[in-house]
């Protein structure tokens, strides 16, 4: 709780720059459009305008300035004018509807779960190799760097092709992009974490004559929790970008990398920043729940003081 | 005592360690008895190789040459037939255990069943003066308590030989001293055989029926004395003159291993 003042102030520092920027950005929009209404303008045709900075022309016609959080296509929409996007599509509308950023978000959300599922697994799968067999410790970390490295705009519509040419198609191929980049963070922690025992953790169990599955049970799993949940919460963040990134270049009809691309395509501003702020808020919202299942079980387990 | 079996028998042992350096002689020519029921301190500098012969009885180390006997086994077969118990220098229990669920771990780990686990839980606690604690997790516990703990964990499966490395190293003067005093105790009702590293000559000298005096480059044992003091020990035995006459002997054979280096 002792975060709340500090968040704040950062939130309306951003608020506030962003109202500042709002005014310039789109002066020249609301000084064309104010002429079309048939107010006075200075200077008066477009081309000279042209010349002016948004800034220049935003002092040149002090009178126009509040109309500049208004224009229905804004170049940058007022937080105002977001918020009352945002209320109508996830509040006001029917949640079947496909206007609704709710049922948006489902798709979405529905292929986030299902790719974090699948790249959280498969991590967790590539971790234990690493550890425990040579072969896999000496010849998969490059591989997963290097899948990392290309960008994955790139790759996501090749993956979707070729998934429908063998007929996957649907929620699959966007969960597999999302696996694509959340196993990457995983592998990374539980490596990390299924080596932290020490030396001295190790050789206590060789003096039991533990079997390697009883070390893996008993020692190196729990150990690796921590790490763990630092991955899940990276990996999670990363698979709703897998999702959005997998619904741009393929026209996809639903979700909200669809009302992004909508918005853009469409020049309805105000969608894509609602879509982008439901994004954020529903990342935030991911991480923000795998932290609270983080504090529980760290706390159940008792390594972290209660 | 003199009826007493051999319980670990090493010699002439040689341990070489190959580093970037060149080879490492942390062992050479050591030959020791170990008779069952002895309390023997391994005391000498850093690099003398006390702990590394500790680990050898453990099979935690493979020696080079030479030869080592355990119970009359190799020290990797009595490894496997869990003939002893082992503190590291560190509790090194788990923070996500209990300190009952940390005692069970050597427990389930040897396939005891759940009754009989609670029940040597429950005995060696009270063993080590920890009872009333089983269900605190370790950060709730203080480093001696910690350490006590581990010595329980040691002491769950009743092996009949206790390996200690440093066990109270890092632990203040008057821990230390409360501890030595327990572990006495503990011995004594236990009659185990107890192998412990330490770089106290007080600590070496109290506790011990043999003292094992080592000195470094190469690793080798430069002198064994006999205590000739009484099983029972209060702490202030310190200051009595039997006791001094043994921790001057003990440094001297500390200061000729470093003379001849």
């Amino acid at each position: 709780m002792k975060s709340v003042l500090p968040v704040l102030t950062i939130v309306a520092a951003i608020l506030f720059v962003w109202v500042l920027a709002v005014i310039p950005m789109n002066m020249h929009l609301t000084a064309d459009q104010a002429q079309r209404d048939g107010l006075a303008v200075s200077p008066e045709t477009p081309a000279e305008r042209q010349d002016h900075s948004g800034l220049g022309l935003s002092l040149r016609n002090p009178s126009l300035l509040g109309l500049t959080f208004v224009q229905e296509r804004p170049r940058l929409p007022s937080p105002h004018q977001v918020a009352v996007e945002m209320w109508d599509t996830i509040v006001m509308k029917k949640i079947t509807s496909k206007r609704s950023l709710v049922y948006h978000g489902w798709v979405t959300l529905s292929a986030t779960l299902l790719g974090f599922a699948i790249g959280t697994g498969l991590g967790i799968l590539l971790a234990v190799g690493i550890v425990y067999n040579r072969a896999m410790d000496m010849s998969v970390m490059p591989w997963a760097i290097a899948s990392q490295t290309i960008p994955i705009l790139a790759l996501a519509p090749m993956i979707i092709v070729m998934l429908g040419a063998i007929g996957i198609q649907g929620l699959l191929p966007k969960a597999i992009i999302s696996a694509y980049l959340s196993f990457f963070p995983v592998v990374v922690g539980m490596v990390k974490g299924l080596r932290s025992p020490d030396g001295m953790q190790l050789d206590l169990l060789r003096t039991y004559h533990a079997s390697p599955a009883q070390g893996f049970w008993k020692l190196r799993l729990p150990a690796s929790v921590p790490y763990l949940f630092a991955s899940l919460k990276i990996g999670i963040s990363a698979s709703l970008v897998g999702a959005i990134v997998a619904e741009l270049p393929t026209g996809a009809r639903a979700g909200f990398g669809a009302r992004m691309l909508v918005g853009d395509q469409y020049g309805q501003p105000l969608v894509t920043w609602a879509a982008l702020f439901a994004a954020a808020i529903t990342a935030a919202a991911l991480v923000g729940l795998f932290s609270l299942l983080e504090r529980l079980t760290l706390r159940r387990m008792g390594m972290v003081r209660a | 005592m003199l009826s007493q079996p051999t319980i670990i028998n090493a010699q002439g042992l040689n341990l070489t360690f190959e580093t970037n350096d060149g080879p490492v002689h942390a062992l050479k020519g050591v030959n020791l008895e170990i008779k069952k029921g002895d309390f023997v301190s391994f005391i000498g500098p850093s690099g003398c190789g006390k702990t590394t012969f500790l680990r050898c009885i453990a099979g935690l180390e493979t020696p080079t040459s030479g030869a080592i006997t355990v119970n009359g086994m190799t020290p990797d077969e009595a490894r496997r037939a869990r003939a002893y118990g082992y503190v590291f220098q560190a509790a090194g229990l788990y923070p996500w255990r209990t300190i009952g669920g940390n005692i069970k771990l050597p427990l389930e780990i040897m396939g005891f069943s759940k009754s009989e686990q609670a029940e040597r839980v429950g005995r060696v606690l009270e063993l080590v003066d920890l009872a009333g604690f089983e269900k605190k997790f370790p950060w709730q516990l203080s480093g001696g308590m910690q350490q006590r703990a581990s010595i329980a964990r040691a002491l769950a499966f009743d092996a009949d030989i206790l390996l200690m490395d440093e066990p109270f190293g890092a632990l203040d003067e008057i821990v230390r001293d409360h501890l030595n005093e327990q572990l006495l105790k503990l011995w004594a009702r236990t009659e185990k055989t107890i192998g412990f590293v330490t770089h106290s000559i007080p600590e070496a000298v109290y506790l011990s029926t043999k003292i094992v005096v080592m000195s470094p480059r190469p690793g080798r044992i430069t002198d064994v004395i006999e205590s000739p003091l009484p099983k029972e020990r209060p702490l202030d035995i310190r200051d009595s003159a039997e006791f001094i006459e043994i921790a001057h002997r003990v440094r001297d054979g500390l200061r000729a291993g470093h003379d001849d280096v």
